[in-house]
Formats: C-alpha cells, sequence, structure tokens
C-alpha cells in the first residue's frame, strides 16, 4: 500500500510544481553560441545590477535558437533569439505561422571570423580568399577547367605558402559563422580564381555556380565542427597542419595556443574589423518577442541594458572580452526604445 | 588409431616429480595465460591512474584561488553616486581599483604600473562589493577588508599554466604585468586561498572565470535526483513486483520484458528528445528546469531498476513464498512481508547504481535547455527549486569547458572532481549496503 501512497504523493509533489511553475520571472534566451559569452556577461551584470533575476542563456546554435523562438508566444517560449546572423524570411514565416509576429531585432555588433594555426605549426601567416578557396572548394579552376579540387598541400596552387598538408577546421553547417565563411571567403575567391566565370561559362546558371562555388570537398581534407571553438582548438592541438577557423574573441583568449593569419593583408582585430578593412567579419543579432514585453519582467530593461554604451560601447565589457563595438549603436538603442519591429513601424 | 603419441610404448611414464614435455606445455600454456590476465588487469590500473593523475593535476588549481586582499573605504557619497549609474558595479570597480593603485604607491613599490595594469590584474569585484554593501549599508564610510579574486591569469601565472616564455603580449595580460604580480604577491597583497566560492557559488559570465562555482547546479542536480528517486523507485518496483510475482507468463508480458531490456538500451539523448516534445512542447512544463530534467531521467532510470529489483525478487528463494503460503498470508501478504524486505538490499542497491548514472548524465540534458548560462541564482524556496531554470553538474562542467577563457577549463576539471567525489559516495553507499544487508541462502 505504501508504495500506491508514495506514487501518489511523488504526482502531487509534481501537479504542484508545475502549477507554480506557470509564472515564470526570468528572461529566457536561446540560440548561437558565438553570442552566448557576450550574453552571458550581459546576464550576469544584468542581475548585479538590477533587481531582476538574472536572465537564463542557453546555447544551441543560431539556427536552433530561432526555431525554438519561432513556437510560439508564452511563457512556456523563448524571450530572445541570439544568431550570428541575420533572421531568414523563411523564419520570420515561420514565426508568423506559430504567431510571432511583432519581432524586434537588435544589432548588438560586429565579430571578426579568423583564420588561426598551432603557434609552432606552418607558416600559415597571410591568406586571400582565392587561397582558401583552392584549398577547400569542391571544384576549382586549374589550367583553365573546372575540375575536382586536387590540391594536397597549399604551395600546389600558391608557392608563397608552406609546402604542408591541406587540413582545415571549418564551422558546421548549423553554425552562422559557417554562412559568413561561404558568403565572404568561399564566394570570394571563386569570383578572384576565376572559378566562378567559368562555370557560368561552361553553362550554369549564377544561381547554380554560386551554390558550387560554397560546396567544400568531401576527401577528408576539410572537417566539418558541430561544437564549439573549443573543439577546434583541441583538433588544431592534435594536428600541427590544421588551419582552424575561430571568432576573433576566441583566438584574443588563446593567444599562446594560437597563431593568426591576415586576410587580404589585413591581421585581423577590434580595429581593422571596425573600419571594415578586414574583410571577413558579421554582425551579431539578437531577436525578440515584442508580445513578451511587459508580460516577462525585465524583458524590455534588458534589451536596453545590453545595448547600452556602458555595455555594448567600445569601452565596455563586450568590447573588452572582443566584441567589435557597432559605431551606429545609436540608432539601435533608440529603436530598442521604440520597440521597433522587423517590417516596420512600432 | 595409429598416431605414435597415443601408443603406450612410445609414450615416456613420466614420474610425480619428472614432467613430461606435454605436462610442460599445458603448464606454460596456464602460465602464460595467467600472464596475459594480469597485463590485462594492469593495463586497466594504468589508464585509471593516468585518468586520476590528469583529473587531480588539471583540477585541483580550481579549488585555489588568488585573491587580493585589500582594505579600503567606501563613503556614503560614493555609494549614492555608484548606485545612480546604470552599470553600478563598474563604479565600485574603479573605487577598488583607485584604492589598490594608492595603496601601492603608498608602499612605494619599485615596479612601475598604471592603472590599465591594474585594471588587467583584477577580476570582476564590482558585484561582490555591491552585494556586500547592499547587505551592510552601516559599513559606509568605514575601512572595509575585502579579499576578491583576481583575474583568471594571474591565477594561471601563479599555478604555472602561464609562464614568462610563453605570454605572448595581449589586451588580458602583458609582460609587464609579471613584474607587477611578483611585487604584489612580495608584498602579501596578492596571495592564494582556498576558493569557497568555486563549491558554494553559481555560473558567472564568460569574463569572469574566478566569480564562477558549482553550488548552483549541485543543487539543480539535488532536485532533479530527488524527482528520479520518487517517481522511478515506486514506479520501477511496482512494476517489477508485479511481473515478477503476479503477472501470468504470456506473449503480452514477454513483450513486456523484452522491451524494458531494450529501453535499458535506448541511448540517454532520446530521452532528451522525448522530454522536449512531451513535457515542455505537449504539457508545457518550464523549461531548463530540474522537474524536466529529472523526468526525462527518471525515463532513463527505470529499466535499470526495474531489472535489478527483478533479479533480486528472482533471488529470494521460493521457499519462503511456499513458507508464507503455507502458514495462510495472502499472495500479497507474502510478497510485502516476506520477499520484498528480503529483496530490499538489492532494490536499493540498484537504485543507487541507477541514480549515479543519472547524475552523471549529460546528453538528455542538452536538449531541455539546461546547458549555457542557467546556474546563475539559487532557487529561492524548496518547490522553486523544482521549476527555476538550472543547470546540473555535467551540465555545468560540459558548458566551462566549452568557453574560450583557459581558466574555466581548469574550472572544468575541478567540476569533474567534485562530481567524482559525489558518485565515489554513492557507489560506497551501494556496497555497504549490500555487503551488510545481504542474504545468502
Amino acid at each position: 500500500m505504501s508504495f500506491v501512497k508514495l506514487t501518489t504523493s511523488a504526482l502531487a509533489i509534481s501537479a504542484v510544481a508545475a502549477t507554480a511553475a506557470m509564472a515564470r520571472d526570468q528572461v529566457q534566451i536561446a540560440g548561437s553560441s558565438t553570442v552566448l559569452p557576450y550574453a552571458s556577461i550581459v546576464a550576469e551584470a544584468f542581475g548585479e545590477n538590477f533587481d531582476f533575476p538574472t536572465p537564463v542563456v542557453e546555447s544551441g546554435g543560431s539556427s536552433s535558437g530561432l526555431k525554438r523562438f519561432c513556437e510560439g508566444v508564452g511563457e512556456n517560449t523563448i524571450d530572445i533569439a541570439n544568431a550570428s546572423r541575420q533572421i531568414r524570411d523563411k523564419e520570420i514565416k515561420a514565426c508568423a505561422d506559430a504567431g510571432v509576429t511583432d519581432i524586434i531585432e537588435v544589432r548588438i555588433g560586429y565579430d571578426g571570423i579568423v583564420f588561426a594555426s598551432q603557434t609552432n605549426g606552418p607558416a600559415y601567416d597571410a591568406f586571400e580568399a582565392s587561397d582558401i578557396f583552392n584549398a577547400l572548394g569542391a571544384k576549382v579552376l586549374v589550367d583553365g577547367a573546372i575540375v575536382d579540387n586536387p590540391h594536397k598541400q597549399w604551395a600546389d596552387f600558391n608557392g608563397d605558402l608552406p609546402a604542408a598538408d591541406i587540413v582545415a577546421f571549418i564551422p558546421g553547417t548549423k553554425h552562422g559563422t559557417r554562412e559568413v565563411f561561404e558568403d565572404k571567403v568561399l564566394l570570394k575567391g571563386c569570383e578572384d580564381t576565376g572559378a566562378m566565370a567559368a562555370m557560368i561559362e561552361a553553362g550554369m546558371s549564377e544561381d547554380d555556380a554560386e551554390d558550387a562555388c560554397i560546396d567544400v570537398r568531401q576527401d577528408g581534407v576539410s572537417v566539418d565542427i558541430d561544437g564549439d571553438y573549443t573543439e577546434t582548438l583541441a583538433r588544431i592541438d592534435a594536428n600541427p597542419n590544421g588551419i582552424g577557423i575561430f571568432g576573433l574573441a576566441f583566438y584574443e583568449n588563446n593567444t599562446d595556443k594560437l597563431k593568426v593569419a591576415t586576410m587580404g593583408g589585413v591581421s585581423p582585430s577590434t580595429e581593422t574589423i571596425s573600419t571594415g578593412e578586414y574583410p571577413v567579419s558579421r554582425p551579431l543579432f539578437f531577436y525578440m518577442k515584442k508580445a513578451h514585453i511587459g508580460v516577462i519582467p525585465g524583458l524590455k530593461e534588458f534589451a536596453s541594458f545590453f545595448v547600452a554604451d556602458e555595455i555594448a560601447g567600445g569601452e565596455g565589457p563586450l568590447a573588452e572580452y572582443g566584441l567589435v563595438a557597432d559605431p551606429e549603436l545609436g540608432a539601435t538603442q533608440a529603436a530598442v526604445e521604440a520597440e521597433a519591429t522587423i517590417g516596420g513601424g512600432s | 588409431m595409429t598416431d605414435a603419441s597415443l601408443s603406450p610404448a612410445a609414450a615416456p611414464r613420466a614420474g610425480l616429480i619428472a614432467t613430461d614435455a606435454r605436462t610442460r606445455k599445458r603448464n606454460a600454456a596456464e602460465k602464460r595465460f595467467r600472464a596475459y590476465g594480469i597485463c590485462a588487469i594492469g593495463v586497466g590500473l594504468l589508464f585509471l591512474v593516468f585518468l586520476f593523475t590528469s583529473i587531480l593535476r588539471s583540477g585541483l588549481p580550481a579549488f585555489t584561488q588568488t585573491v587580493i586582499d585589500i582594505e579600503f573605504t567606501v563613503t556614503q557619497e560614493q555609494f549614492d553616486t555608484a548606485e545612480g549609474k546604470m552599470l553600478k558595479t563598474k563604479e565600485y570597480e574603479k573605487l577598488f581599483i583607485a584604492a589598490l593603485e594608492g595603496q601601492l604607491q603608498e608602499r612605494g613599490l619599485e615596479v612601475a604600473f598604471d592603472g590599465k595594469a591594474i585594471q588587467r590584474l583584477v577580476g570582476k569585484p564590482g558585484g561582490t562589493i555591491r552585494s556586500y554593501l547592499q547587505a551592510n549599508p552601516d559599513r559606509l564610510g568605514a575601512p572595509i577588508s575585502f579579499e576578491l579574486a583576481a583575474a583568471s591569469r594571474v591565477d594561471g601565472y601563479l599555478n604555472g599554466r602561464i609562464t614568462r616564455d610563453s605570454l605572448v603580449d595581449s589586451r588580458f595580460l602583458q609582460a609587464s604585468d609579471l613584474d607587477l604580480i611578483d611585487a604584489l604577491q612580495q608584498a602579501d597583497i596578492i596571495k592564494g586561498a582556498f576558493n569557497w566560492n568555486f563549491i558554494t557559488g553559481t555560473d558567472s559570465g564568460v569574463d569572469n572565470p574566478g566569480g564562477a562555482g558549482l553550488g548552483a547546479s549541485v543543487i539543480g542536480s539535488f532536485f532533479m535526483m530527488l524527482v528520479v528517486l520518487f517517481l522511478s523507485l515506486p514506479i520501477g518496483v511496482a512494476a517489477s513486483i508485479y511481473l515478477e510475482e503476479f503477472a501470468p507468463k504470456n506473449r503480452w508480458t514477454d513483450l513486456i520484458e523484452v522491451n524494458i531490456s531494450n529501453l535499458a538500451a535506448v541511448p540517454s539523448i532520446v530521452f532528451g528528445i522525448l522530454g522536449l516534445a512531451v513535457f515542455i512542447q505537449f504539457a508545457g512544463l518550464p523549461q531548463s528546469a530540474p522537474l524536466v530534467g529529472g523526468l526525462v531521467l527518471t525515463l532513463m532510470t527505470l529499466p535499470t531498476i526495474i531489472i535489478s529489483t527483478r533479479a533480486s525478487l528472482a533471488a529470494v528463494p521460493p521457499s519462503i513464498r511456499d513458507a508464507a503460503l503455507g502458514v495462510g498470508a495472502s499472495k500479497m501478504q507474502s510478497v510485502f512481508h516476506h520477499v520484498l524486505p528480503l529483496a530490499m538490499p538489492g532494490i536499493l542497491t540498484g537504485t543507487i547504481i541507477g541514480l549515479a548514472q543519472a547524475l552523471g548524465e549529460t546528453a538528455p540534458l542538452l536538449l531541455i535547455g539546461m546547458v549555457g548560462f542557467v546556474a546563475r541564482e539559487y532557487p529561492e524556496g524548496f518547490l522553486s527549486g523544482f521549476t527555476d531554470a538550472n543547470s546540473a553538474m555535467p551540465a555545468q562542467i560540459y558548458t566551462w569547458a566549452s568557453r574560450a577563457d583557459p581558466g574555466f577549463y581548469e574550472k572544468a576539471w575541478g567540476g569533474i572532481i567534485i562530481l567524482l567525489l559525489f558518485l565515489i559516495t554513492m557507489n560506497a553507499i551501494a556496497v555497504v549496503l549490500r555487503r551488510r544487508f545481504e542474504r545468502r541462502w
């Protein structure tokens, strides 16, 4: 008999707990693992400086964060999705279908994407987008013809680069970083090497050629990393020839293990990224549900706090950690204040 | 049968003392086999030693911390100004840095330094100072002695993770700062201390490894284990008693049995997906809550408990049941008065092992939102302990391991030590229970 009693009481406890849970009092955030560090810094400072509870920031990736964001409106859904890329039209539509119509987009700053390798590995000091494309593209231009990528060593296509085996650890497709890598490095390299023009000449449509350009070779030379930068670092640690893609902040935290390569002759730093000289950077965003403002205590205060000069400005803790401050932060602050949503109006 | 070796004439008769070739061969084979066994154990032990030394070597630094020991005064006026700002903690940090700079100048250190260098050495003291002043407003205007965590790079230098040779100047630490650290250490302003905060504290932002603690996620794990214990033990035991003692043996019970065994082999991440779909999206339970984590882990632990309970019920000899039935007990009385108490040690052992397994599980927690910057506050009360967003020990370790600052890597290993201590304790309890109460027939 005692078991029946135990079971009933256990169920009763969970039932009580479940009803108590209905009123959520902290902001709930999920999404990009690139934005996560910044969001956690802001969340901690928010908890320390305000009387609201410290927000919860979960990891997972831009796409999965936005997917959860678009599940609907209500306390059982997240309030803010972090993203290392802009929300896609497809996602806005998915959101609208689930009733999430008023989305506030907030750009918090910029992040540089750097190519780094072991400090005592080969001298990977200077890359051009064309080098990366020649090394990692699925189909490249060799002697005027488009062929499956034959390159085994960097020196095979550029005598200035070391004669070391090509091994690259690039972010997997669920990362927002991958998209930037494809757009700003592979696609550019494809155009620069003339591969794209050759593909179009060979009868491909422009869209198909673009898709073919960002195809990464599948013969094991390029390794997709689905985890975060720590995993890339571990792989680089074990492989002296390896080149890895990191966020600027991560690299700066680990300068004793990693050396960075210039891209287009510019070495990455917060300065070169904010002036736009360093080519591979991308804006970071978070997306907020307007419907949750006033329902979840502290949500709007958190958003305003996040983009305040003291936090996201050039002297703030986010810049100290490696975020490149947004020169148009003032406009963002005003937009958050006015609760301006995507697609116009407030 | 013309084999020469079989014919008695060809085989020399071996005495008890002299051994013939075949006996020697057999003995040698046995010796070799023993040697293989010892080798196997040796390799296992070697791995264990390697594992433990690497865990201890990497993890022990997390339990000590470099603190800056300094006495300074915050006036009412300074307090009011700071509270008027939006980023109050930054103001306290500035006050702290100014005080430290003043004291260094007073002591006349021979090392050149500036405010920026000191800024690099201190961690994130603002939050600690603010919460102290808010709790003790009467101390305003009087000198207060603080022991505040230094930056993780200072920690790294003092425990040997960062050396002068490996240091690359960065905005986090520069070579000239090392002289300053040495001088401060001589002056006894910087010193090592036991890191209580690591055991009792909550998670911190990624720029503040010095403030990170495992405490809140230990509480998260505790509430999860409560849910697991109070759901899986009664359900598991009731199910196994019914299946073992009452259920008719037919195709249906066979099917259930096979499925329970299969369930035990299902990868834990699957339970996480199930938990997300059923408990959060369908039932509407809160995300990141230990209650949901506990429910998911209950599903995972149930098969383990059912299998071990059924095994220990089956181990009770039928004579006990027959005797009980023989003196007129009902079937239920025989089970609850005689069989179950005798099977209890086995059931408890199975439960504890199941709990220990659940305690170390990360994968299902990934999907229900317990990984990230989650364990940042203690729950306010007992009930909210189930529903407030919290992390769990393994999830917290996983989070720390993926952060950029090498200081967090150390914390991750330290967290592993604490988790291992819990697991060893639970397994020890299981062993003691078994030793003490086990019956043999």
